[in-house]
């Protein structure tokens, strides 16, 4: 399991979009490994409350994040004044992986960056809009 | 208290030196039981990375034994810190003692309200204010530089994704939803030429969308004034909406809560307002 790089896990408490049985079993693995890590009960709640918590998350080294879609977990973190540094972060979606290749994912030291590219969009009402 | 001034708790499972480790079927017991009732909690041996402490307030869990509980510093005004023995207590008991930890520092209940409100995603949102002129709950401000803001998280309707679709760059999230874009995932373009179709919910519907809404209120209110069974009426109601409720994917309960024609109206025009004020503002910034 991963050493200098921190796991955070997600488990998605307050919704079902997360499978039941790929939470579970991505937190079952990370307890049954020798890993040290962190867990939140839900990282929305936590972004909604603006919980400083996020910054210990965010701002302290390599990164991996068993949640959702990095996008969404890219904004989940502003929103709550926490901005995840691109380059340190990798974000493993339990949405859409199975239990192994998460865990897998969590258990590599190495961090696959994975959040979207910062973009400026023009803004409404400017001269230089264009259509997306 | 509001949602930010909210405290919290993190809660410690120290398998370090000077404690014995828990069973991996007990660590997994006890952490998933803890996320269940909201806790953030955090598995260490003292010799990985972990996130480092802050001022969170601290509850230090572990096995100690004989030798007791080693004492950690850090407790002062602002946050308190404490140590609990767990030896062989049950998941049960364990989160019935962090319950009465966090009552104790006054920390946030978790659960009572459920995380459902509008995330921006600030590489898209072209700052156009539609969804803040959309808003009958004043979810929607903007800040000192006149961006769109989310303000009031708790003001969002439960499970309503319909300040989503007025958004046509597709920038509204709402992590929990089914379906993407809104849930995150990305967006194609076609998922943009949909939400761009979409994005008119006030044409979709033949005219303004508070109108509607109104018309509807209206009708809903005479039917059940004319109506005995309370029971018929209301689902004659829920009938008449469930074209805006497709149309929209707003839920059943939040058109039915919405509040009487003159409020949606008032509503409607302040948030139109706010926008169009906001609007000017921002381009007074861009010159
Ligand atoms: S960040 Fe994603 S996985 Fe975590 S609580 Fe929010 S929706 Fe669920
Ligand atoms: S409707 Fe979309 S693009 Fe327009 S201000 Fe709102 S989030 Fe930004």
């Amino acid at each position: 399991m991963a050493n200098k790089t921190r796991i955070l896990f997600c488990n998605c408490t307050y919704a079902q979009v997360v499978p039941k049985s790929t939470k579970e079993g991505v937190l079952r693995k990370l307890c049954e490994s020798e890993a040290a890590f962190d867990a939140v009960a839900d990282l929305c709640e936590m972004s909604a409350r603006r919980d400083p918590a996020l910054q210990r998350f965010a701002q302290a080294g390599p990164l991996k994040i068993a949640a959702c879609f990095p996008r969404a977990v890219k904004w989940l973190f502003a929103a709550g004044r926490a901005p995840l540094n691109r380059q340190w972060t990798e974000v493993v979606n339990m949405r859409t992986e199975s239990v192994d290749a998460a865990a897998g994912a969590l258990a590599t030291e190495a961090v696959t960056s994975n959040l979207p590219d910062d973009h400026k969009p023009p803004m409404a009402g400017s001269e230089n809009r264009t259509e997306a | 208290m509001s949602l930010e001034e909210s405290r919290s708790l993190r809660v410690v499972v120290y398998e370090g030196e000077g404690s014995a480790p828990l069973e991996a079927q007990a660590r997994y017991d006890t952490m998933a039981a803890l996320l269940q009732e909201g806790y953030s909690v955090t598995r260490t041996d003292g010799r990985q990375a972990v996130s480092p402490d802050d001022r969170t307030s601290l509850l230090v869990m572990g096995r100690f034994g004989s030798d007791g509980p080693p004492t950690f510093e850090g407790a002062d005004e602002a946050r308190a810190v404490s140590v609990m023995e767990i030896g062989d207590r049950d998941p049960e008991s364990i989160t019935e003692l962090v319950r009465g930890r966090r009552d104790e520092i006054d920390g946030f209940d978790h659960g009572a309200w459920k995380p459902w409100f509008p995330v921006i995603d600030y590489d898209r949102c072209t700052n156009c204010m539609q969804c803040l002129s959309f808003c009958l709950f004043g979810v929607y401000g903007v800040d000192g530089e006149n961006r769109l803001q989310v303000q009031n998280n708790d003001s969002c309707k439960t499970n309503c994704p319909a300040c989503s679709r007025v958004c046509p760059e597709a920038a509204i999230m709402f992590p929990k939803y089914r379906s993407g874009p809104i849930n995150g995932d990305r967006v194609s373009s076609t998922d943009l030429k949909r939400e761009k179709m979409k994005i008119d919910i006030s044409s979709l519907l033949g005219g303004d969308v508070y109108q509607m809404l109104r018309d509807r209120s209206e009708k809903a209110k005479s039917r059940f004034s004319k109506e005995r069974n309370p029971d018929k009426a209301l689902n004659e109601r829920k009938k008449c909406l469930t074209k805006l409720a497709q149309s929209g994917d707003i839920p059943d309960e939040v058109l039915m809560s919405l509040p009487a024609p003159d409020e949606i109206q008032r509503r409607a025009e302040e948030a139109a307002a706010k926008a169009d004020k906001a609007r000017a503002a921002a381009m007074g910034n861009a010159d």
